[in-house]
This record gives C-alpha cells, sequence and structure tokens, in this order.
C-alpha cells in the first residue's frame, strides 16, 4: 500500500489532486481511499488531503501519519508547516518551488531522502493562467513516482474538469518534462 | 452485476436513493451530510430522478414533511447530522409510534459544546430510544446496500417502522473509494413499490396520529413494541434476498478472527476497519484477539451477540460517545445488560474513543487490546476508560 500526504493551501485544489489520484487507481482496477483533513474550509489556510492506493482492499480509517509521499502545492508551506514529518523511509517528497536542490534541502531541515522539484507556479500561470497547481503537480508526482497511470489520471481530468481538461492536462505533461529528481 | 466506480460515499448514498426510486425528499443541509442532500437535489433538478424535493426551513420541518408524505404511501428519504437529528428529536418518536416508514441517513457527527462539526456518535446515541430501526455501516459499499435493505424492510407490512442508516461523519461519508453500485433492474426486483395498507387519501377518509387516553395508550405502546421486536425476521430475511441477489452477505453481528481469541474489540461503524488491521498486526505477534462488530443497533441482536461473545474472556466495548453520570458508554450499558443473565460472560472493560474527530488509530485499538489482556487478571477500577485524550 502507497501511501500519499498532499500540502496545499485552501483553494490550491490538494483535495481534488487526492481525489483524481484514487479515481485512476480504482479506474485501473486497484483499491484506493481519497479524503480530506476535514478541516474547517478557509481559502489560504494550510490543508492536507490524504491518498491510499493498493493491490488489496484498503482495511484503515486513520489519518495517514507515515506517507510513502508527500506533495506539496505551495512553495511558502515548507518553512512553516514539517512537511516531512512521519516519511517512510525511501518516501518521496515532491515540491513547487524555483529554488535549488541545495536551499530546499536546507529549508527541509537537512532532508537527504529522495526529492522531485517543479516550479509549478510559472507551469499554472503560463499554462492555466492561474497559481493553482494541483494539476500540474500531479505531473511532477507520476514522474517521480509512477502512481498511477497517466492514461487513467487525463481520464479523470476530462471527467473533472470538461472544457478545462485540455490545459489541466498540458499543465501536468509540462510538468513531467519540468521536474527535475533528486536521489 | 453492477458497476464499480470511484465514487465519494455521500454521492454513492445518494446513488442508492435514486435506484430506490424515492418519491419525496425533504432535508435541511448539515455538515458532514450535506453532499448526500446537495446530490439527490442535483438528481431531482437534472430530472434524473422523479421526486419531489421539498426544502424546508429547518430539520424539525424537514423530518414532519416526511411524515406527511410517508402517511400518504409516497417512498421517503431524509437525511441529517447532530444539532439536525437532535431537533427532530420530538417528531423521531412520532414516527415510530404511528408506524411511519422513513428512511434516514444520519451522517453522525458530534453534539455541541464545543461546536464541532467532526465525527463521533453522540448524536445518534442521543436517539437510542426512539423506536427506529438502526444499522451501522462500515464502509460505502455497506452504507449503499444498507439504504437499499432499509427501504425494503421498513416499509415491509410486517415492519412498517421508520429507519436509520448511520455512516461516521467524514471518516466515511467524504472519502472516495471503490463502490458497486447496483443495476436499476436489480434494485427494482429486491425492492417492491411501497404499497402501505393504511394511508392518507381523501376518497378514504382515516385519521393517523389520535389521542390516546390512559385507556388505551399503553396497548398501543405493546403493540408497538411487540411488532418491532418482530421486526426481526423481515431485517434478517431481506438481508438473506440481498446476499442471493447481489452476492455481499449481511449480518446483524460480525465478527473477524474471533476464533480462539483471549480479547474481542467490540465497535460499531467505520471504525472497525481500523481495528481490523490492529487485530491483524497484533495475531501476527501472537496475541489472540479478535473484532465483533454490531451491524444492527436496533432491535439490539442478542441472539447473536451472546453467540460471538461466548467463550471469549475479556470483551472490550469501544463507545464513540459519553453518557456524563451512567455506568459507562451507551454500548457498554447495553452489553453489559445483555450477558448478565448468561452464565459464562466475558470480562466487559468498557473504553470511549474518538470523541469529536479525534482520529483513533491502529495504535489506539492495539492499546486498548494490551488494557483488556491486563485485565483479565485483574478487574478494572472505573466503569469506563477514555483512549486518546492528551493530559498535558
Amino acid at each position: 500500500m502507497i501511501e500519499v500526504r498532499l500540502h496545499g493551501r485552501g483553494g490550491q485544489g490538494a483535495v481534488t489532486s487526492a481525489e483524481l489520484l484514487a479515481i485512476s487507481a480504482i479506474n485501473q482496477g486497484r483499491y484506493a481511499q481519497a479524503f480530506p483533513s476535514f478541516g474547517p474550509e478557509r481559502r489560504g489556510a494550510p490543508v492536507m488531503a490524504f491518498v491510499r492506493v493498493s493491490d488489496q482492499v484498503i482495511r484503515t480509517r486513520e489519518k495517514v501519519y507515515h506517507p510513502d509521499i508527500v506533495v506539496v502545492l505551495d512553495p511558502s508551506l515548507p518553512t512553516i508547516v514539517d512537511v516531512v514529518k512521519g516519511l517512510k523511509e525511501n518516501g518521496w517528497v515532491i515540491l513547487n518551488s524555483h529554488k535549488d536542490e541545495k536551499t530546499l534541502r536546507e529549508v527541509l531541515k537537512g532532508y537527504v531522502g529522495n526529492l522531485a522539484v517543479v516550479d509549478a507556479t510559472k507551469i499554472a500561470m503560463e499554462v492555466l493562467g492561474l497559481p493553482i497547481t494541483n494539476t500540474t503537480m500531479l505531473g511532477a508526482l507520476l514522474k517521480a513516482t509512477g502512481l498511477v497511470e497517466l492514461n487513467y489520471l487525463e481520464e479523470a481530468l476530462e471527467h473533472r474538469f470538461g472544457r478545462l481538461a485540455e490545459k489541466n492536462k498540458a499543465a501536468m505533461k509540462r510538468a513531467m518534462e519540468e521536474t527535475k529528481v533528486y536521489q | 452485476m453492477g458497476k464499480r466506480v470511484a465514487m465519494e460515499v455521500s454521492i454513492a448514498i445518494a446513488e442508492a436513493v435514486k435506484l430506490a426510486r424515492a418519491e419525496v425528499i425533504a432535508a435541511y443541509p448539515i455538515t458532514p451530510q450535506t453532499h448526500i442532500v446537495e446530490h439527490l437535489s442535483e438528481l431531482v433538478a437534472n430530472g434524473e430522478l422523479d421526486a419531489e424535493y421539498v426544502t424546508v426551513e429547518s430539520e424539525h420541518s424537514a423530518i414532519s414533511c416526511c411524515l406527511g408524505s410517508v402517511a400518504t404511501g409516497a417512498r421517503t428519504f431524509t437525511s441529517t447530522s447532530s444539532q439536525g437529528l437532535a431537533l427532530m428529536h420530538e417528531i423521531l418518536f412520532i414516527a415510530s409510534a404511528l408506524r411511519l416508514p422513513v428512511v434516514m441517513v444520519v451522517a453522525n457527527r458530534a453534539l455541541s459544546a464545543p461546536i464541532s462539526i467532526w465525527n463521533d456518535h453522540s448524536d445518534i446515541m442521543a436517539q437510542r430510544d426512539i423506536g427506529w430501526i438502526q444499522t451501522f455501516a462500515e464502509n460505502g459499499q455497506e452504507a449503499v446496500d444498507l439504504v437499499l435493505h432499509a427501504f425494503r424492510v421498513a416499509e415491509d407490512r410486517n415492519v412498517m417502522f421508520p429507519m436509520i442508516v448511520n455512516i461516521d461523519g467524514f471518516t466515511l461519508s467524504h472519502v472516495i473509494e471503490p463502490i458497486v453500485l447496483p443495476d436499476q433492474e436489480d434494485v427494482d426486483a429486491f425492492l417492491p413499490p411501497f404499497r402501505p395498507k393504511y394511508k392518507l387519501d381523501p376518497r378514504k377518509p382515516i385519521s393517523i396520529g389520535a389521542v390516546g387516553v390512559p385507556e388505551i395508550y399503553f396497548e398501543a405502546k405493546k403493540a408497538q413494541d411487540e411488532a418491532f421486536k418482530n421486526s426481526r425476521r423481515v431485517i434478517l430475511r431481506a438481508w438473506k434476498d440481498f446476499a442471493t441477489r447481489f452476492g455481499r452477505e449481511y449480518h446483524p453481528v460480525e465478527t473477524y478472527r474471533m476464533e480462539d481469541a483471549e480479547v474481542g474489540l467490540l465497535i460499531m461503524g467505520s471504525l472497525a476497519e481500523t481495528a481490523m488491521t490492529a487485530v491483524d498486526k497484533m495475531r501476527e505477534e501472537g496475541k489472540k484477539v479478535g473484532l465483533i462488530r454490531l451491524r444492527l443497533w436496533r432491535p439490539f441482536p442478542t441472539k447473536e451477540f451472546r453467540k460471538a461473545v461466548s467463550g471469549l474472556p475479556v470483551l472490550a466495548v469501544i463507545d464513540r460517545a459519553l453518557t456524563p453520570g451512567a455506568s459507562g458508554g451507551p454500548v457498554g450499558t447495553e452489553v453489559r445488560s445483555v450477558l448478565y443473565h448468561c452464565a459464562r460472560r466475558p470480562r466487559v472493560v468498557n473504553f470511549v474513543a474518538g470523541l469529536g474527530g479525534r482520529d483513533v488509530t491502529v495504535e489506539d485499538f492495539e492499546e486498548m487490546a494490551d488494557r483488556a489482556f491486563f485485565y483479565k487478571k485483574k478487574r478494572p477500577k472505573e466503569a469506563y476508560e477514555l483512549i486518546g485524550v492528551r493530559e498535558s
């Protein structure tokens, strides 16, 4: 079972990202769960969403405390939230940032594990015209971990976004190209 | 048979209500029930569900409207949570006493104060004695299936009682997971149209809800009590028929790895899945732990429950609600009472966990099981213990 924790700010679509991942995995014939962190929903406040993906029936309802993958949608979050908290050994941290690897590892208090970085805000502004990075960051997640199959994720995006799907798919694919992976 | 979908549990419940061909829905939105009624109103507005959606000004009005609607012979659904359920309180007794089979989903949530939108069972435990048949769902699939089951049982002429399907707010209501939505034709075959023997009809006037003078009130209550006990047979038969048609088996009491268990955890609702993970982990460590889950809460499945705990040394009952000043949580006191007359009964230890959205983790279940092992030799000092409360 792979567990994912997404950090974002209210309005950036962390919950939608979680849902799209679970839907893709389920449509692939696997088992998955997606759920929000159930807080008061305020635009701009730090929020979390969770995903579990497995080839077996998932039998737990607790929050994700020991993620395999952490995705951070907002570049300002790592300085105010301990995003690597509970991360499993050999886990992944996937950041939205324009900064270099060394600086980011310092921000993450000397984190030495797997890291993937993409300037998702820039891509989202250029492709979508909005600083909403959720679908862009899914591209980075896919590039780094291959958690779900691309065509199922594209299908989920089409279903969710309708006429806006093409732009979101483009942002996601551009992130797949531009994501830098440090292992 | 059926279609496997990735769907939020709330949306799937609304789809189940559609599959059941509900004719009247009256509801007032309240977190975390909101997505259920929101989706139902969409289905009605889009013409996908041929029903009357009555927007009301409160939950008191919602349930009152439902009573009127079901009295005319219309299949009727509502849903609420927490304060909304509390506001319905006085009408809930009337629904059961007048034998008006409304089906309601309660997305379980804590009661104020402090204000909390999060999950526990205090809303429904405050409605223990309303005379509604009550079930608890463990996952999204079960929530869908129990809604279909509820219409079938409630509207059966040998039952005619309203029914509540409980789902944990957020922990279940807001989760996307794989769910098989049954085909319409299969649901139609399982669930015949609602045909009550007596209904409000201007062409054949009757009176429902007359005064019960002392010469008749007690007899009316006896009749209600007897009928409620007798609903058991129909509840079981409907699950049996459901299994034949849909391939998913349901029982009033479920057990998990209870063979040779020395400690049995007992819980209701979706946290049973987390508890299963804890049981698996402890079994690997050689600890003989099992799990008992009550799916049916009212009428209490005494026979099946006694069978499930027969030979068990310690039963750890996990309540999701507090009953101040009582001799235990609501489930704990119930269970102790049910076991009192059994010659060989397990020692019952009672925990209260997960109030107001406090997460109950695998570790918490392990802790409760470990404490229960400790109490095998030593009687607990307190009637119940709180788990997961910060002490500093």
